[in-house]
Formats: C-alpha cells, structure tokens, sequence
C-alpha cells in the first residue's frame, strides 16, 4: 500500500515536473535580478540568489553562472544589471536574461557584484537542481555530479523522476549516485539506504569514501553502520592498490622531467665530459624562447596559440645550440683537459647569463601559458592523469628516441662517438675534432633548450629556472652512467619512482635527502654508474 | 686563451664600476644630505620579490624630496645589493651604517636575512625597517616591524575560514616551504586551532623545499585528507617561486576553491603576475593591503607609482604598502625629534601615526610593532584580489604569540623605563626566552 502511494506520488510530480510552466514571468524575474544592485553584503546577495533559484526557472541560469564567474554588473546611473565582459578600459554589456548584446560601457560606469566562495557553491547548487529536467545530456550529467556532492534528502523525489526518464546510461548511473548519497542525508528506512551504501560502494572513489565516513560517523542504525564501515574498508583497500599505482605514475612523470633535464647533460657532461655548470641556463633560455613565442602570438597571431609550443620548439633549439656554440667556441675549448677550470668558467657563464636575463626581461616570473591540449586531466579508474604530465612523458621519451638515433645511426653520431673514444686516433683518421666538438656541444645545449619549452609548462618561467634542475641532472648522469644515454634514461626514471615512493612516508624534504644518500652509497659500490663504459674511453 | 679570460674579468669590473657609478650618481650632488640606506637583493633568487621594493623606496625619497626634503635637508638613497646571499646582508648592513653613514636602512625580506644582520643594528645602533609578514617571537631596539605578525595575518585568516562565511573549515593543511618562516606560523596556528577545539587528526603539516616543483602527490594527499566528510581548507605558507607549480597542479587535478579553498600568507599581486589566474579564482589570500582597495589615499598613491615606473601596469603589493608606513613613519619622528639620531628617533617614533593605503592609520606602538587591517581578499581572473572580509578594526601587532608557550609571558616596550624586548611578565624580568 505505501508503495503505491509513493508511486502515484512520483506520478504526480512527474506531471508536475512537465507541466509546470517552464518559464515564470520575465518581468518579475528582473525584478529580482535588478536587487542585485541594492545588495549591500553577500548575506543579500546570497538572498537574491535564492529567489531566483526558488522561482524554478531554467532562464535564470545564465544570470547565475554569469555572476558566479564574476561577469554580473549593473550601471551605476540607473541600477540596471548586465553580463559584461571586459575588454581594456571598456565593458561588453548583454542582456541578463536572453545574452542579447546591449552595448559597452565605460568601466567607471559600472559595478561588479561582489561573489565569494560561499555564494558559488550556493549558485553551483542551485543550478544543479535546475539543470536536471535539461535536454543536454552533458547539463544533466553535470547537475547529477553537483548533487552528488551535495546530498540533499528534499532532492529524492526530483532524482527518482529524473531516473525514471533518464534514456543515457551514463547519466542514468550518475544519477542514480546522487540519489544515493540523498539518500544517506534523508531519514528513509534503513533498507533504502543499505541499497545506497552498496550504490556508493560500488562506485568506490573518493567522493564515496568521503560521503560514506561522514555517513557512519552519524549513523545509528546499527546494520547500516556496520554496512557503511564495510563499504568504507572495501573501497579503502581498492584505492590503496590504486595509489600505488598513482604513485608509480607521478614516479614517471618526475622522472620525465629529470630526464628532458639531464638528457643535453648526457651529451655534453656524460659523452664530452665537460662540466657545464651553465646547463640548467641552457633550459632557462628554452623557456624565455617559448615566453618571447607565445608573446608574439598573443599580440599578433591569436589563433595560433595552441601551435605556440611546436612553433616554440625548432627556435629555442636554435637559441640555446647557439648559446651553446658560443660558449664553447669562446671559453670551453681553451680549457679542455681542465675540469676545475671549465667548472669555474661555466659557472660565471651561468651567473652571466642569469643577470643578462634579469636585465632583460625583469626578474620576476614570465607568464607562459597552457595550450588547451595541455591543460586539466583526465581518469583512468582512481587514476588521475593530468595532460601537461602525459605530454611531457612522451615527448622526453621523443627528444630521447631522436637523440639515440642520431648518435648510434648517423656519421655526425659515429664521428662524436670516435671522437670521444679516442681523439687523437679520430684525427689521425681525418675527422676535424675542434669541429665535432663544438657541434657536439650545441646539440647537447638545443636539446636543453628543447626542454625549457616542455619545463615552462610545469614550472616558473623565472631566470631561476635552470639553478633547481643542475644538481638533478649531474646526479642522474652520474647516476645511470657517465657516457651512456639508456644509463641516463633508466637513471632518471628509477631515481624519479624512488623519489615518488618515499614521499609520502618520509615528506619531500626528507625524501630528498635518503635519495642523494642512497646515490652516495651506490656511486661507493659502483663508482661509474649503473652502465659503465667500458673501454680505453674510461682511461682517458 | 689567459689574456682573454683577464680581458673578460676585467670588462666584469668595468661594468660593475659603472654600474655602482650609476647607484652612487645623487652622491655627488652638492651639499650635505641625509642618507637612507636600501638593503634589498637585486640579484639571485630573491630579486623576484625585493627589486620592487628597492624601486618603493625611491620613488618615496623623490616623492619626500619633491615636498623639500627632510629637516631642510635632501634625502639620498644609498642602494646596495646583497645578492640575496644571507651573510652578504650583514656585510651590506655594516658598509651602509660605517662608511656610507645612513640615518636609517629600509630593507631585508627573508627571515634568515633580517636575523643575519639584527647583531649588525645592535652593535652599531643604526635602524631597520623591516617590510615583510614574518613568523614574529622577535623584538628589537633597533628594528621596525612594518609588516605583519602572525596575528595580523595568520590567526585571522583562520578566523575567516573557521565562520559561516568562510565555508565553516574542519580540517585544515598547514603547507609550507622548509625554513623559518612557516614553521613558526604553523606551530602558532596549530596551537590556535587546538585551543579552538580542532582534533589533531584534522590537521595535516606539510613541508616541502624551496622552489619545489613537482607537486603531484601532495596534492593528491591534500584531495585524500579532503575527502573525510568535513570541509577542508589549505593555509599556505609555501614561499615565492614553488607557488607557481602548486597552483598549476590544483588547477589540472580539478581542486576548486568551493571544495577545498587555498588561503596564502606569501602571494601577491606580484607573484600572480606570472601566472595565468584563471583555474585559480576564489582561492584566498590574506593581506594588510590590496591593489584593489578602493581608497582615495590608495588610488593617489597607485597612479603616482605607475607614473615614477612609466609603466600604466605595474602592480602594488603588501609590503610596498609597509614601506610607504614604514618610511612615513621614520620622517614623521625625525621631524618631532629633530633629528636623525638614532636614539632620538627611537624615542620619538613610538606612538607616530600615520596613514595608511587601506583607508585609516597605522601607529607604531611600543613593542616596534603597527597597526593594520587584516584583509582577505579571492583572487580574481585579472590577478587581482577582491576584499571579501576585513577585521572590523585595527589589529595591533603581537609580537610574542600567546598560543606558544614559550612566549605567552612574554611582553616587548621599548619605553622608558622598561625598555626591554622580551620582558616576562610572570617572573617580571627582562630576558624571557622566545622559541628563536
């Protein structure tokens, strides 16, 4: 009997749901749109924002998101609200309600309404329960993922319809999630929210982990607080699988990054065996390249933004090998055979080059931005994946296949290799050295330089930029192996994995240290590193 | 190959003589000035926050010596630079008060350069007017503390979260960058928290080096400690530079300000300049001063900077404000005095007001300390902060915490006949110890 009460209720609201009106009168809506204006504190704006979201009108959605992005004005002379859009000293007015455009104004004319973190959750949630009945699958998808945030038991009966007419399986899932976490708030009978605790369990995310805790600490119904502590261990042991692999990816990603960066080291430090303390300047400039890029584009070409990295490429190669070629043709060559001193001089030219930078483009952090292609992230299970990481994963592993490919298979690669492995036998057979030497060097320099581009994506763009990696990249190189490319890759990965393993046990800072302790010990057991050349090349 | 590289050097040389021709250039100017000493890093790491305040301080000696100076005299701006190099500090210090003979030295930001070059002030009785929030358990004779104690910035940031309007926070992540600074503040603010009722186990620590960079898994354990069933926030003490990176990744792993809002000590309208803002609107900081505060004062002194700069979009920031109180103050009590001695300056500057940008006036008080509004403003798509709540009144500062224990007792007055910096008030001697 009860249950077929509930069902002709649910009917009844079905019907009410589609044949309310679905628009209250326009004019009284901006009725209550112009009381923006008069509101003085978030206390009334918030007021505002509850009559309009209690008018049940989907047309209010664009007043509401506009203010919750902080784009809701209103004129200053007369009161009358707008979506603006600023533009310089001007702003683009449109029509609250319908967007049509009306006009611009001059900024002085206009007011912003003031928004805060409380008003837009409170927006977010209002437009969660209007965007229900919509006919874009993706609002409603988004309005059942806001609800599930923020379970609310007088939301039951709006889901169950909603579920009821629900065709896209997706969203029909989300939806059914969302009524199980209004369920857990509500206080239906204890099967009902058994039924939700195993929704929930099902799921078995975070999200769930943290309804169901708050859940069980309230609960006192003791089946569903021993069904939700249950639930709470089950999803507990899946996600700690899933960390650990959470873990092993950030431990490759960290060890991309230290790859791109030690990877120009290999060249110059691990194949010629110049300490170039100047390095990490080579990366800075890689950077600065794609900021002086994207400069360019963002004032004369627009459109290509997201090409603003390729483009960036090709020049901070350039920019960096030619840096590189300078120094070496300047300084390096005269102290070969001289490591101390090729030290010292590096690192002047590093101090140098730092100052130079700081002259010119001021010292504090450059503004490079994301193309969209890099921005946000994605989920595989609990695996969350960002795209900026994944990209820098593949192309360090890119720069790493091309750069072994032109030492091991073409004549500029056999002819460093010769030069390396014995110089003066490598002259005898005709090849220039001081030649391959300065080539050598601004290869290894324009790779670093190709790597700032892909580093200016994660990390400040700051003439400090290249001090933080120089002590990483040596210690990989020494690490996987003085001379030996696969030592570097297989160095920079392990040493990233290592790091990602201890830092959640013993915190960064400290994790840090066990890492170079670690690497201390291992250099005393293998003092060439985890690939040693071997050959007349380790005598030299 | 030798001959070049002594060429070389001695084209640095050059250079570096011209270049402190060009500082010391106002030096020959005709008759006696007063001098006011600029201690800020002009190179290394710190550069990135402290040019600017350099910068501050001239513009200010122009603009005072516009209105005819100081005592019938002009100022003139001794700038040096410590390479943000801590023991360089105190060498610095020590040239600008012997050899240059500075009345008074504006400077430092760091903790660890201000503690390096107080012994300097003590010995040679000169003055420091330091600009920048800091972890506080210290007072001076010497020394002006212009920018904020942790409870002008720290405790009511966490007040803010705590009430119904900031999201009523139960479980908190104190994050910081390794040194001096964010441990004290933290070890205050963990102190506060339990004294206002908050489990241990809702409150997460966090360290992390300077300039870190690789942010994935702790914000991956910050979403985890979110993800308890109560609201969670982030105080942030994290310095500079490894802000950029931490924001980046909050924004790509989807940690919005309405779930688990980021409130910052050490972000500025500067360092948001570097920075695309959007992923970050309505993430918190807490000043004494924004850009955005709409006073007349503030809005006179934005388009007089922006035209000392010539550049219509140069930002203002916290401590710049602290320096312009800072340096107003310093003229306010020479010209009671007299004097630009310091013993007679030290005197005369307790109980100075002046006005500050936020609208209203900050005074220094006995314990070296001012008062200021605490302001905590949501970052904004334009890199700008909007106020979103300020305290009701001034806040005077404290200089020894009263949430540690080893420093509740303590008191500073620097008047006569107390004049003690670390005076304890349950054993009424002077000589307490602080936690430093």
């Amino acid at each position: 009997m009860t249950l077929s009460l509930r069902q002709l209720l649910l009917k009844f609201f079905l019907v009410l749901v589609f044949v309310a009106p679905a628009s209250a009168d326009e004019a009284a809506l901006r009725a209550i749109i112009a009381k923006f204006a008069a509101a003085k504190n978030f206390q009334a704006t918030e007021q505002v924002v509850r009559q309009l979201a209690a008018t049940g009108d989907a047309a209010v959605e664009r007043p509401l998101k506009a203010l919750s992005d902080g784009n809701l004005y209103f004129r200053k002379a007369d009161a009358v609200a707008f979506i603006g859009k600023e533009e310089g000293q001007t702003i683009v007015l449109a029509d609250p309600l319908n967007g049509e455009n009306a006009g611009e104004a001059a900024k002085t004319e206009m007011t912003k309404v003031k928004v805060n973190n409380t008003l837009r959750r409170i927006i977010r949630d209002a437009l969660g329960g209007l965007t229900l009945n919509s006919d874009d699958p993706a609002a409603r998808l988004a309005a059942a993922v806001t609800m599930f945030k923020t379970p609310d038991a007088a939301t039951i009966e709006a889901l169950d319809a909603a579920i009821l007419n629900e065709t896209v399986a997706g969203v029909k899932k989300q939806l059914e999630q969302a009524r199980a976490s209004a369920v857990l708030v509500s206080d239906l009978p204890a099967s009902e929210k058994l039924a939700a605790i195993a929704v929930l369990k099902a799921r078995g995310d975070r999200d769930a982990l943290s309804l169901l805790t708050g859940f069980s600490a309230n609960a006192e119904d003791g089946a569903t607080k021993e069904a939700a502590f249950d639930a709470i261990a089950g999803i507990n042991s899946t996600l700690a699988i899933w960390n650990a692999a959470q873990n092993v990816w950030y431990g490759v990603s960290l060890g991309s990054v230290l790859l791109l960066a030690a990877i120009g080291l290999a060249i110059t430090f691990g194949v010629m065996g110049v300490i170039n303390m100047a390095h990490g300047e080579m990366v800075m400039l890689g950077a600065y390249t794609t900021f002086v890029v994207q400069n360019v584009i963002r004032t004369s070409f627009p459109g290509l933004f997201d090409w603003s990295l390729a483009i960036a490429l090709p020049l901070a190669f350039l920019v960096a090998g030619a840096v590189g070629l300078a120094i070496e043709r300047g300084i390096i060559r005269f102290l070969y055979g001289r490591p101390l001193e090729t030290l010292l001089a590096t690192w002047g030219v590093s101090l140098i080059l730092q100052q130079a930078v700081r002259t010119i483009f001021g010292p504090t952090n450059r503004e490079v931005g994301n193309p969209s292609w890099m921005s946000g992230g994605f989920e595989i299970g609990q695996l969350a994946i960002t795209w900026n990481r994944l990209w820098i994963v593949a192309f360090s592993l890119g720069i790493f296949a091309i750069l072994l490919y032109v030492m091991k298979r073409t004549p500029w690669g056999l002819q460093m290799r010769a030069v390396t492995a014995n110089r003066r036998m490598a002259s005898s057979m005709g090849i220039r050295t001081p030649r391959v030497d300065a080539l050598t060097f601004a290869l290894g320099s324009g790779i670093a330089g190709i790597a700032g581009v892909a580093l200016s994506q994660i990390d400040n763009v700051s003439p400090n930029l290249g001090q933080g990696y120089i002590i990483d990249s040596f210690m990989v190189v020494v690490f996987g192996g003085v001379g030996n490319l696969w030592g570097t890759l297989v160095g920079a990965f392990s040493l990233g994995i290592l790091n990602k393993f201890l830092e959640p046990y013993a915190g960064a800072v400290l994790g840090k240290i066990l890492v170079l302790v670690l690497i201390i010990l291992f250099i005393q057991k293998r003092p060439r590193g985890l690939f040693a050349l071997k050959g007349r090349a380790v005598e030299a | 190959m030798r001959g070049n590289f002594s060429t070389f050097s001695k084209f640095l040389s050059a250079a570096a003589f011209t270049a402190s021709i060009g500082f010391a250039a106002p030096a020959m100017a005709q008759e006696e000035t007063i001098k006011v000493g600029i201690l800020h890093s002009l190179s290394g790491t710190m550069a990135i926050s402290e040019t600017t305040l350099k910068d501050t301080m001239l513009f200010l000696i122009d603009e005072q010596n516009k209105k005819g100076g100081l005592l019938g005299k002009k100022l003139e701006a001794v700038v040096v630079d410590p390479a943000s190099d801590w023991p360089l500090f105190a060498e610095k210090a020590r040239e600008l008060i012997e050899k240059d003979k500075v009345a008074a030295v504006f400077g430092c930001w760091t903790s660890v350069s201000r503690k390096s070059v107080l012994p300097v002030f003590d010995e040679l009785n000169s003055l420091l007017f330091y600009p920048v929030q800091y972890e506080g358990e210290e007072s001076q004779r010497n020394v002006f503390y212009t920018g904020a104690a942790p409870n002008q910035q720290a405790i009511p940031a966490v007040d803010y979260l705590m009430s119904e309007d900031g999201g009523s926070v139960k479980r908190w992540v104190l994050a910081g960058t390794d040194y001096v600074y964010p441990q004290t503040t933290n070890k205050i603010l963990q102190a506060y928290l339990e004294s206002k009722g908050v489990a241990k186990e809702d409150i997460m620590v966090n360290y992390t080096p300077f300039g870190h960079s690789d942010w994935q898994t702790i914000v991956t354990d910050i979403k985890n400690f979110g993800s308890a069933g109560k609201k969670t926030a982030v105080v942030s003490t994290i310095n500079g530079d490894a802000n950029v990176p931490f924001y980046k990744e909050l924004g790509n792993q989807g940690i919005k300000a309405e779930d688990i809002p980021v409130v910052a000590f050490s972000v500025g309208e500067e360092e948001l300049a570097g920075l695309d803002t959007a992923p970050l609107v309505g993430h918190l900081t807490a000043w004494n001063y924004f850009q955005s505060v709409d006073t007349p004062e503030n809005a006179d002194f934005i388009a007089k900077w922006q035209e000392y700069t010539k550049n219509p979009k140069r930002v203002t920031n916290d401590p710049m404000e602290a320096h312009v109180i800072g340096f107003n103050m310093w003229v306010k009590a020479v010209e009671k005095a007299g004097s630009t001695a310091p013993d007679a300056v030290i005197d005369s500057i307790i109980g100075v007001s002046v006005p500050n940008l936020s609208g209203g006036s900050s005074t220094m008080m006995p314990n070296h300390h001012i008062t200021k509004p605490v302001l905590i403003g949501e970052i904004q798509a334009d890199g700008q902060m909007e106020t979103v709540w300020q305290t009701s009144g001034l806040v005077v500062g404290d200089e020894w915490s009263d949430y540690l224990p080893d420093s509740k007792d303590l008191i500073a007055d620097w008047r006569a006949p107390l004049s003690c910096g670390n005076f304890n008030v349950a054993t009424g001697k002077c000589g307490g110890k602080g936690i430093n």
